[in-house]
């Protein structure tokens, strides 16, 4: 069964009486434990189609299965908690709490949004510090670390509470490319240990190499799909 | 919950010096009102004690009619002996009281062999009046400090414009109830201050010398002062003894008994309604000021960490517990501002108590302000600037918690 399955989604945006469409009859599936990327220019619709898969946004029309639920039926509550359970969320500004040490931003989805025991919660906060190369800033706060730590930071925030899926929206926009490409590495490593399933968004072709699927994205429609390092267009 | 009041904490110690001006406006407001509510209720309690201990006593109980006709002290609306043996055991089967004084009140005149000039008498059991007004030795300015059989309290002022001291004789004239008139000689024993109130300026002799001036045969009694155990139970009390005598019922079938508290009986009781009128607006303005500074911050603080609250949504943090989150950083405002309140207020009190500020009530001088923070006054307005607080934040956090994620992180 699909992780995520999407048939004819559409997005469209009124401002006033403009209307602007922001997906158009976007249909795809993403299988369990991949990693997915939606590559296109700004304005193609990249976030629009993250943030409906993220339950963040609701679409105009068509359907969208995530995890076997469909979310455009879901309340604010039932939204946050289906997120809260089956989601992880990586930004393109890291997003980290300022007030926050490293080891508290991590550990905060599991306080306030999952209930786990102080001792597993350890375990699993100081694993996955580990794993991204963080555990040596634990106690340090945001704004005393670099960026490309920040992102692996948010990139044990988001798996920490054990997802199903991890969004990640222009996760590279504020890296230089040797650092991108590291957090690229990290998630894909991640993908790999954990069995998660990663989709992000970028307009940076460059950085999508190792991929499993990428789809492009033009003006609201997907116009490729391809696998891996190239692939053909369909 | 921990974790929210933690990250709270922190969002407050985030904007150091915003936290610091709201909480420091809020602490100058409790200490503002917590000072004035402390030297109002000092002043209140300190003129409430001086009248009275000093004469008037906390109930008095007349025969009904009586205080219609206080001003020329009738003999003919007297509680005869029948009506106090009513009244005593009603007061004896109470509890809450303390001690009761029955006294006999007359308008007389004053001679000092050369001059003559009006007085008002009570006459009282000594020991019975002194646990009634215990303040009435403390008045006694020249002489002795028991009033004996055969002697006079004097008033000061009538004493000077007489010119007549402590151990002279003078005469009293006093017509009885059946109009004939007699007079007595008597020692002046003491010279009393006077005090501010009703019966302020009355002499005293005993009960005994009272009866045989105005001819009793029988004990009849002009009022029955009574002091309370717990002054806090005055209306209680009051309402018991009303109940209790209030099946004593003349030929006319209306009571025999009027019973009052001291706050029907003297002047300075509505002075004591205006502290308390003042005391709710000097209240309703700390609420104004509580409630417009940490309105402000929390609206400030919702607006600065939109995409903050963002994040915390689609992290997949509830509405509920993202409102909480703002109303706990309330909450601390209210409580960091009503602690260092409640610090500053000791030290203002204590300098006040230390620099002793004394004043004059009517003829009473050097009376000094003495403050003291009462619990209850303290849990009342920290109770009040920490619900207020809440209520400040209210809004912003259900702002905040209604925000929706996307156009929450879209927030530049």
């Amino acid at each position: 069964m699909s992780l995520i399955s999407a048939q004819d989604l559409t997005k469209v945006y009124a401002f006033g009486e403009q209307r602007v469409e922001a997906l158009r009859s976007v249909s795809f599936s993403v299988e369990p434990s991949s990693f997915v990327s939606f590559v296109g220019p700004s304005g193609s619709g990249k976030t629009t189609l993250l943030n409906l898969i993220g339950c963040l946004d609701k679409p105009t029309s068509g359907s969208l299965k995530v995890a076997g639920t469909d979310t455009s039926s879901l309340s604010r509550r039932e939204a946050a908690e289906f997120r809260g359970k089956n989601l992880g969320f990586i930004f393109q500004d890291f997003n980290l709490m300022s007030v926050l040490t490293v080891y508290e931003n991590v550990e905060y989805p599991l306080l306030v949004v999952q209930n786990v025991s102080a001792a597993e919660r350890k375990e699993r906060i100081l694993t996955l510090l580990d794993t991204v190369g963080m555990l040596d800033q634990k106690d340090k706060y945001p704004d005393q670390i670099s960026g490309g730590q920040k992102q692996r930071v948010a990139v044990a925030r988001a798996l920490v509470t054990n997802p199903s899926l991890v969004l990640a929206d222009e996760p590279t926009a504020n890296l230089d490319s040797k650092t991108a490409f590291k957090v690229i590495d990290t998630m894909h490593k991640m993908k790999d240990e954990l069995g998660v399933t990663f989709i992000f968004s970028t307009h940076d072709r460059k950085i999508v190499g190792e991929v499993e699927t990428i789809y492009t994205l033009t003006d609201g429609m997907i116009t490729g799909k391809a696998s891996g390092k190239g692939g053909s267009h369909v | 919950m921990f974790k929210l009041v933690k990250i709270a904490l922190r969002n407050l110690l985030r904007y150091k010096r915003r936290t610091l001006l709201t909480s420091s406006l809020i602490a100058v407001g409790v200490t503002f009102v917590l000072v004035f509510v402390s030297s109002s209720s000092a002043f209140k309690n300190l003129m409430i004690s001086q009248i009275t201990d000093s004469m008037l006593g906390h109930i008095q109980v007349h025969k009904q009619g009586y205080m219609a006709s206080i001003d020329s002290l009738p003999l003919t609306l007297n509680l005869t002996q029948k009506d106090m043996g009513k009244l005593e055991k009603a007061i004896n089967s109470m509890s809450g009281i303390k001690a009761y004084s029955p006294r006999i009140k007359f308008a007389g005149m004053f001679s000092n062999f050369m001059e003559t000039t009006n007085i008002r008498v009570n006459g009282v059991y000594p020991d019975k009046e002194e646990a009634v007004a215990p303040l009435l030795p403390g008045r006694v300015k020249q002489g002795e400090k028991v009033i004996k059989k055969g002697e006079m309290f004097i008033p000061e002022l009538l004493a000077k414009g007489m010119e007549v001291k402590v151990g002279d004789t003078i005469v009293v004239i006093a017509t009885n109830r059946d109009g004939s008139v007699n007079g007595k000689q008597f020692r002046v024993g003491a010279v009393i201050e006077s005090v501010t109130g009703p019966g302020g300026r009355d002499g005293y002799m005993h009960i005994e010398d009272a009866m045989e001036m105005l001819r009793m045969d029988q004990m009849e009694v002009s009022e029955v002062a009574i002091r309370l155990d717990d002054f806090d139970k005055l209306h209680s009390v009051s309402a018991a003894l009303d109940a209790a005598l209030s099946d004593q019922l003349n030929k006319a079938g209306k009571p025999v008994f009027d019973v009052r508290t001291w706050e029907d009986l003297s002047p300075f009781y509505n002075v004591s309604r205006m502290i308390e009128v003042m005391t709710f607006f000097i209240r309703l303005m700390l609420i104004a000021i509580v409630l417009i500074s940490v309105m402000n911050v929390m609206i400030m603080a919702v607006y600065e960490r939109i995409r903050e609250i963002g994040t915390m949504a689609a992290i997949g943090t509830k509405p509920g517990k993202i409102l909480f989150l703002f109303l706990i950083e309330g909450f601390f405002l209210g409580l960091i501002g009503t602690l260092v309140g409640i610090v500053f207020t000791c030290a203002v009190t204590y300098v006040i108590n230390a620099v002793e500020i004394s004043f004059n009530f009517g003829r009473q001088t050097g009376l000094v302000l003495s403050p003291r923070l009462e619990p209850g006054q303290i849990f009342l307005i920290s109770g009040i600037v920490i619900l207020v607080s809440i209520l400040a934040a209210l809004q912003p956090a259900y702002k905040a918690s209604r925000m929706e994620p996307i156009n929450a992180l879209r927030h530049v």
